[in-house]
């Protein structure tokens, strides 16, 4: 599904930073991957690589057998098989909820306005907010807001999903419901690959789980070992601070 | 939360009316002491005089041109139908019934006057400030479609867009505008109106050269307001259009410039007040705007005073009609 091989990045300015040093893994279809590791590690560097929101400057990242690093691939038609959620929410302040879930269906997609909103209001069903289709996105909670995102970026019928952080912007009471819908997502087999810090996530959905630091990947594993009985130093450290 | 005003709201409200008054005072103080100079160098106001430059009243006379005979009269309702044979010919002249001035067999001889009327004419102040609106609204039209195209330029990453539009725009912004309305006029207008008579085409009027210069002029600081106006969206809303999908210029269009548009309305219409303001400059190239329309009116009439206070008034008039209707517009954005 998701292949990334010898992926490197460095950010210039002001100073060279290696956000991505020679990094490879892989994303089996079905699979949940779950991504952890300390601040400025690049777990975001790596997914915003895999859909091209960042230039990687070397190696390859294969999506469904497409070179994502081939300047002539053509890149937003593999984002619309890699639906991605936002630390920040990002909806479209000023479309209403069913239009932010409209949108790039119509736009993108080409689908009739009925079956645009049909598709939407399916999907808002779906993630709980129904109710809610015709307000702005700022008369929601963040939760919710977050929920929108997720149908809206669902509504491209993706293949994965890239989650960077999706409950560390909510307050506490909200992450529940927010982690619930990834939760459904995850049992009806969407691909997915999730940046958190929610622990209790990556034990309960994760196939497997990455630890990355200082722009490498660490260590990789099932959660049950992961938690339990980590190889490296470092994830030991890692996880004594955050457990 | 308002701004903390100093004392109690009680004396607050005394005070207010206070400085109400002092403000009245103020006002009627300045044009009382103005009305008292001009008495003293024995200036004779005469506002009566104004609105003949807006409207007046001109006669027509329609006149013979023919040496002979009325042969026919025929009225019908208002109008009359006069016909006058002599020479060998005949002609028919149409006259309004209540200005008929001849009957059937008279001797007419030619330029005689056979029936007059009166109409309604637009008087130089108010062709005048039709001009400058023509003028203001054309260069504003094209100069949003210059600056929309400069403003995305100016942010693309290909350079030679990119460095385009900084060219443009420092240049713009860099001269001053009667030097870029002689540019216009006196270069460009020369070369293109010599390139056109070689073709055996008609020449272009000065007024499309008084646009093009207003209209390049606002389109640099468009452009700078569009520029800062798309860079205010948060990037991630670029973000996250680009991650469904949308190639840029759809995320542009659906995304980022509608979130925009309300941030630069504001600024775009001090913009275009001021462009209301600078087309008063193009009647140094014979158009016939509202200052240069004054002007002719104050060397024939000789009522200077009068009639520059008019002119202000009529800027004055447009300028505030601009910004209400800019501020419709954002009402209706913001509402959207
Ligand atoms: N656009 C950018 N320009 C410059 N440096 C960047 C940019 N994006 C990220 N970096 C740097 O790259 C490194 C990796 O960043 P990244 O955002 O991938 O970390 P992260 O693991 O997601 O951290 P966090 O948990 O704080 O989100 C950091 O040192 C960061 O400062
Ligand atoms: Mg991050």
């Amino acid at each position: 599904m998701i292949e990334v091989r010898n992926v490197s990045k460095i950010f210039y300015p002001p100073e060279p930073i290696q956000a991505l040093n020679d990094v490879s893994c892989k994303i089996e279809p079905g699979e949940v991957v779950v991504i952890i590791g300390p601040s400025g590690s690049g777990k975001s560097t790596l997914l915003r690589c895999l859909n091209r929101l960042e230039y990687a400057d070397a190696g390859h990242i294969l999506i469904e057998g497409i070179e994502v690093l081939d300047p002539k691939t053509n890149i937003n038609k593999v984002r619309t098989e890699v639906g991605m959620v936002f630390q920040s929410f990002n909806l479209f302040p000023h479309k209403t909820v069913v239009q932010n879930v409209m949108l790039a269906q119509r736009v993108v997609r080409k689908r009739s306005k009925e079956a645009a909103r049909d598709k939407a209001m399916s999907l808002l069903d779906k993630v709980g907010i129904k109710e809610k289709a015709n307000v702005y996105p700022d008369q929601l909670s963040g939760g919710q807001q977050q929920r929108v995102a997720i149908a809206r970026a669902l509504a491209m019928d993706p293949k994965v999903m890239l989650f960077d952080e999706p409950t560390s912007a909510l307050d506490p009471e909200m992450i529940g419901e927010v982690l619930d819908v990834m939760k459904t997502l995850a049992r009806e087999g969407m691909t997915m690959a999730v940046v958190t810090h929610e622990m209790g996530f990556a034990r309960e959905v994760a196939d497997r789980v990455i630890f990355m630091d200082h722009g490498a990947i660490v260590e990789v594993g099932p959660p049950e070992h992961f938690f339990t009985n980590p190889t490296h130093e470092r994830t030991k450290l890692f996880l004594s601070q955050i457990l | 939360m308002g701004i903390p005003t100093g004392g109690s709201p009680r004396r607050a409200k005394g005070a207010y009316f206070l400085w109400v008054a002092v403000f009245c005072l103020l006002i009627l103080g300045t044009v009382g002491s103005l009305y008292y100079a001009t008495q003293k160098v024995d200036y004779v106001w005469r506002w009566y005089r104004v609105p003949q430059y807006f409207f007046y009243h001109e006669s027509v006379e329609i006149r013979s041109e023919l040496d002979g005979e009325v042969k026919a009269v025929a009225t019908d309702g208002d109008q009359t139908r006069i016909t006058v044979e002599g020479e060998g010919k005949s002609l028919g002249y149409q006259v309004p019934s209540k200005g008929l001035r001849v009957a059937r067999g008279d001797r007419i001889y030619p330029g005689d006057v056979l029936g007059s009327f009166e109409r309604w004419r637009v008087g130089i102040l108010l062709q005048g400030l039709w001009v400058t609106l023509k003028v203001s609204l054309l260069a504003i039209i094209f100069g949003i479609l210059l600056g929309l195209f400069a403003g995305l330029a100016r942010i693309s990453s290909n350079p030679a867009l990119k460095w385009s539009a900084i060219t443009y725009i420092e240049l713009i912004r860099g001269s001053p505008l009667l030097v870029q309305i002689f540019i216009w006029y006196f270069v460009l207008g020369t070369v293109i109106n010599t390139l056109l008579a070689r073709q055996g085409m008609q020449q272009l009027p000065p007024l499309w050269f008084g646009v093009a210069a207003l209209a390049f002029f606002a389109g640099a600081y468009v452009a700078e307001i569009v520029r800062s106006g798309i860079q205010s969206i948060h990037r991630g809303q670029m973000e996250a259009a680009r991650s469904l999908g949308m190639s840029y210029p759809q995320a542009m269009v659906q995304v980022i410039l509608p979130q925009a548009l309300r941030r630069i309305l504001p600024p775009l219409a001090g913009q275009f007040i001021s462009l209301v303001k600078d087309s008063s400059l193009l009647g140094i190239i014979a158009i016939r705007e509202l200052t240069k329309a004054t002007r002719e009116v104050v060397t024939t009439s000789l009522q200077p005073f009068e009639l520059w206070f008019v002119c202000a008034l009529l800027y004055l008039i447009l300028t505030f009609g601009l910004s209400m209707f800019v501020q419709y517009l954002e009402r209706r954005t913001a509402a959207a």
